[in-house]
């Protein structure tokens, strides 16, 4: 066990709370880097895909594990995101400024369409988005003359200061650009939470009459949290479109939010390392069970059977590590570091009684 | 002539919606879990009918088959009552929804796995030709099921207003701790609010795929049922029906009336108006929490 | 003029009124105490003043603001304060994180700042700290730092919810029931740190408690309440020997029995 010795206030404000951890992370940070170098172009497709998942997944930990309002609706923004920074790379806005504005239009709608929604609590909320979802994906449809409808879109060429970035011919390049935006947006993220906004962002999801009672605006802080998790999200849907290469109505399909929301809760909700575990889980899934198929001797892709598989797993988070696979490894990590003085109710949840919903 | 055609088909599917949102409210409001599987428990339920009674399956009797898949659906939900969600008692309700769509994507597996993921339809007795009626085809299914829907009703109706068991649910949904304090077995109560609800899927899913083909993704209609319940309000059975009524009725009739495309935007466009400006449905039941 | 003014404030739920013309003010400097049988008003007048509940008439002023044309989140701003009956922590984050949220009102920067963590950020996070950690040395809350609130025994909790309030260096502190559910050196510590926050912070207070022990001990003035009524309002002696309110506690047969119901005090 380590002691921290704490002699500043700068101690708490800081990113890392020590030279162990800042090289732990920056180790992590130069793997990540060098990453290209060390495997063949199909696995750094995959790694790629994981950073993707990874931002998409912020956006929306963002809103769930940190404000504590569920939404079923995110795809509807990756959608939003991609299409607009498409639609802006086709009208000759340079890919960068595409790209930010992207999400800077996702992250204003979505707070628009936050005002009416942040009204609502629980299971009101869930539905609504969800029908945001499913509205989207016919929207899409219905505005074809723009967004391409059921035949969809190609993605254009990325170009950035004249140097091409594509997924097949320079896959490192793209993948250095993923990482970038990961880092920054995970950068943000820690920002925000060691500053009075992300503690408004927890205190509203805790208690809501407290938070007021300290002088946060619940609309205005709902509000906020929700454009904020739309823009990020906006960013990871741009990602995600333009690194498939081709999207119509389908790729944004309600599945996505729905996909999304399992996969933070498996990573662990509240955290950043959830989002990145989570995205893992999702973008490795598919590949270990067609292995495991392959193994069985079953060439044929089983319909439904990767979201089957993905369900029970959640369904096992939920009853046995409601904190997902990040509280999962803490309780690991506290076991080691105190062995063999570690107590099995270290962890133990509070019983909480029912919380009911028609009280608010 | 045709508006009544449309009505017809738009009340019967209305209630299919209906019963699906009413067995979400059901248990909504005795446990203030959110089932996202009812739609799923829908589908599973006409499956198993039709696995029981269509020839190529097991090819019994339908009316024996009836009260066979009643009791296995009522004992699938109250087992998952028991088994999984009685674990989770407590938690927020996000990981509750969470948990039932995750659930829905397992029976959807489960079911795909089982019968296959071709449409396939039921041997139904209720399905049975058109009649004429001047200028006007009406579906003898469309009339069944809706009044399948109406003798349900009058018999859940009854059996809150009337059995000891009843008024025990109707209890503990109102006050858990009251009832618990009265000696009402709250747990037990609720376990039977699912069978109840599985019950209630399982008729869903036998008048659906009377009406047409079934397949596992069946169940998003689900999706369709919480908007109607939604729309009707959380907090009434009744309203949980009239959504679904409504749901039901507009479909056929934007699709007639309206550019292609906007009948399927029509239940959503409509919930998120219901949302934004009655944000409770239309019989509303929150109060302001008392600190 | 007086810190707080509550002026025939009227508060009706359906047919029942719970708070009924009541009128009290409270001077700068002062600790103040709400006492009174259960339901008799005190917390609805607290949820009053925290804009909680709008009344059905009458005015509250703060400070010669109208409280009733602002909205729940702007009254802190003024410098109102308060703790809950039923403690409201976040549960989740440490007793660190939970008084910097206390802090909240002092906030001057912008989302974009904070994502980016400019300077002025920094600046007003060690601005923060500061404060915060003056409250926990205050506290004693040293030990508990940074553990989370869920797994605070409730006496820890009660003063964790005291600092938060604290944290945001507020004029007037609410204090709803400081003392329930401690123990007796606990309550002997609240005691002491209610005459600190006054004698040394400046900070008024208005509190409700049951404690009569408490009342008489730190409370300058009490205002006894009943079915949301004035009863009494003078010193902690001259209340607890108040015929009405003996009245009120015990019923009317006690009051012929005379000035010797020691149940007031309990």
């Amino acid at each position: 066990m380590r002691f921290p010795f704490k002699t500043s206030y700068d101690h708490d404000i800081r990113l890392f709370p020590d030279w162990w951890n800042f090289s732990l992370y920056a180790a992590l940070l130069a793997l990540a880097v060098v990453l290209p170098f060390m495997i063949d172009d199909y696995f750094l497709g995959e790694a790629t895909s994981v950073l993707i998942w990874a931002v998409a997944g912020l956006g929306l930990m963002l809103l769930t594990g940190q404000t504590g309002q569920v939404s079923l609706g995110h795809s509807a923004f990756m959608a939003l995101g991609c299409y607009s920074c498409v639609l802006l790379m086709e009208a000759g806005v340079p890919f960068v400024l595409a790209f930010l504005a992207s999400g800077v239009i996702t992250g204003i709608i979505g707070a628009v369409i936050a005002v009416p929604a942040l009204r609502l609590h629980g299971v009101y909320l869930a539905i609504a988005t969800l029908a945001l979802a499913i509205l989207a994906d016919d929207i899409i449809v219905l505005t074809a003359e723009w967004t391409g409808g059921v035949n969809g879109k190609y993605a254009p060429p990325i170009s950035i200061l004249g140097v091409t970035v594509d997924r097949w011919s320079t896959p490192d390049l793209y993948y250095w650009m993923v990482l970038l935006v990961v880092v920054g947006v995970t950068l943000a993220y820690r920002n925000l939470l060691r500053a009075p906004l992300g503690r408004a962002f927890a205190a509203v999801r805790d208690s809501e009459i407290s938070a007021q009672a300290m002088g946060i605006d619940i609309a205005r802080t709902k509000t906020m949290a929700f454009g904020l998790s739309c823009a990020i999200t906006g960013l990871g849907g741009a990602l995600m479109g333009l690194f498939s290469g081709a999207f119509n109505n389908e790729t944004f399909s309600f599945l996505l939010s729905i996909q999304l929301v399992m996969m933070i809760v498996v990573g662990g909700l509240g955290s950043i390392h959830g989002a990145f575990l989570g995205a893992l889980v999702v973008s490795f899934l598919p590949q270990v069970l067609s292995i495991t198929a392959g193994a069985l001797g079953r060439g044929v892709a089983i319909p439904g059977l990767e979201a089957a598989v993905f369900g029970v797993m959640l369904i096992g988070f939920i009853l046995f590590e409601p904190m997902g696979l990040y509280g999962r490894w803490l309780k690991i990590r506290t076991f080691l570091e105190l062995f063999p003085f570690a107590r099995k109710d270290m962890f133990r949840r509070q019983k909480a009684y029912l919380k009911t919903e028609r009280l608010r | 002539m045709d508006v009544l055609q449309l009505l017809i088909s738009g009340l019967a599917n209305g209630c299919v919606y209906g019963l699906v949102a009413l067995g979400f409210v059901l248990i909504y409001k005795a446990t203030e879990a959110v089932n996202f599987a009812q739609g799923d428990f829908m589908m599973l339920g006409a499956f198993m009918t039709l696995g029981l009674v269509n020839p190529e399956y097991a090819g019994i009797p339908f009316w024996l088959a009836l009260p066979l898949v009643f009791i296995i659906m009522g004992v699938l939900g109250y087992l998952l009552d028991l088994v999984v969600l009685r674990a989770v008692f407590g938690q927020s309700q996000t990981s509750v929804i969470i948990l039932t769509i995750a659930l829905g994507f397992v029976i959807r597996f489960a079911v795909g796995a089982i019968w296959g993921h071709e449409p396939q339809s039921l041997r139904s007795p209720l399905a049975f030709g058109d009649i004429r009626l001047g200028g006007v085809v009406l579906g003898v299914v469309d009339l069944a099921v809706i009044l399948v829907t109406v003798i349900l009703t009058l018999l859940l109706w009854q059996f809150f207003q009337r059995t000891k068991i009843g008024l025990a649910m109707q209890a503990a949904s109102q006050n858990q701790m009251a009832a618990y304090y009265m000696g009402i077995p709250v747990k037990r109560v609720q376990g039977l609010v699912w069978a109840l609800a599985g019950i209630v899927a399982a008729v869903a899913g036998i008048l659906y795929a009377s009406k047409g083909a079934i397949d596992p993704n069946a169940g998003f209609i689900g999706i369709k049922a919480f908007a109607a319940a939604v729309i009707g309000g959380f907090g009434s059975l009744p309203g949980a029906l009239m959504g679904g009524l409504i749901v039901g009725v507009i479909e056929p009739f934007a699709a007639r009336y309206f550019p292609p495309g906007w009948s399927q935007i029509a239940p959503y466009a409509l919930l998120i108006l219901v949302l934004v400006f009655r944000p409770h449905g239309l019989f509303a039941q929150v109060r302001a929490k008392k600190v | 003029m007086s810190l707080l003014n509550l002026k025939d404030v009227t508060l009706k739920f359906g047919g029942l009124t719970a708070v009924n013309k009541l009128s009290l003010s409270v001077e700068e400097g002062q600790v103040f105490a709400l006492v009174g049988p259960n339901g008799a008003g005190k917390s609805t007048a607290f949820n009053l003043i925290s804009r909680f509940y709008t009344p059905f008439s009458g005015s509250i002023t703060f400070d010669g603001h109208d409280l009733l044309r602002l909205r729940p989140s702007q009254v802190p701003g003024l410098g109102i304060a308060r703790t809950f009956q039923n403690i409201e922590l976040f549960h989740q984050a440490t007793v660190l994180q939970n008084l910097l949220v206390g802090r909240h009102r002092h906030r001057r920067t912008t989302m974009l700042e904070e994502l980016l963590h400019l300077p002025r950020v920094r600046s007003e996070e060690r601005a923060n700290r500061l404060a915060v950690e003056e409250v926990i040395d205050f506290l004693d809350l040293q030990p508990y730092r940074d553990q989370r609130i869920a797994g605070l025994p409730y006496g820890v909790r009660k003063v964790v919810e005291l600092g938060r309030a604290l944290a945001s260096k507020p004029r007037l502190l609410l204090l709803d029931e400081p003392a329930s559910g401690l123990s007796v050196e606990e309550t002997q510590n609240m005691r002491w740190w209610i005459d600190d926050i006054r004698r040394h912070m400046g900070i008024t207070v208005l509190m409700v408690e049951h404690d009569m022990g408490l009342v008489g001990k730190v409370c300058d003035r009490v205002l006894a309440l009943a079915d949301g009524a004035k009863l009494a309002e003078g010193t902690p002696a001259e209340v607890q020997s108040h015929p009405a309110v003996i009245a009120a506690y015990l019923g009317t047969a006690a009051v012929s029995k005379g000035a010797d119901a020691k149940g007031v005090r309990a």
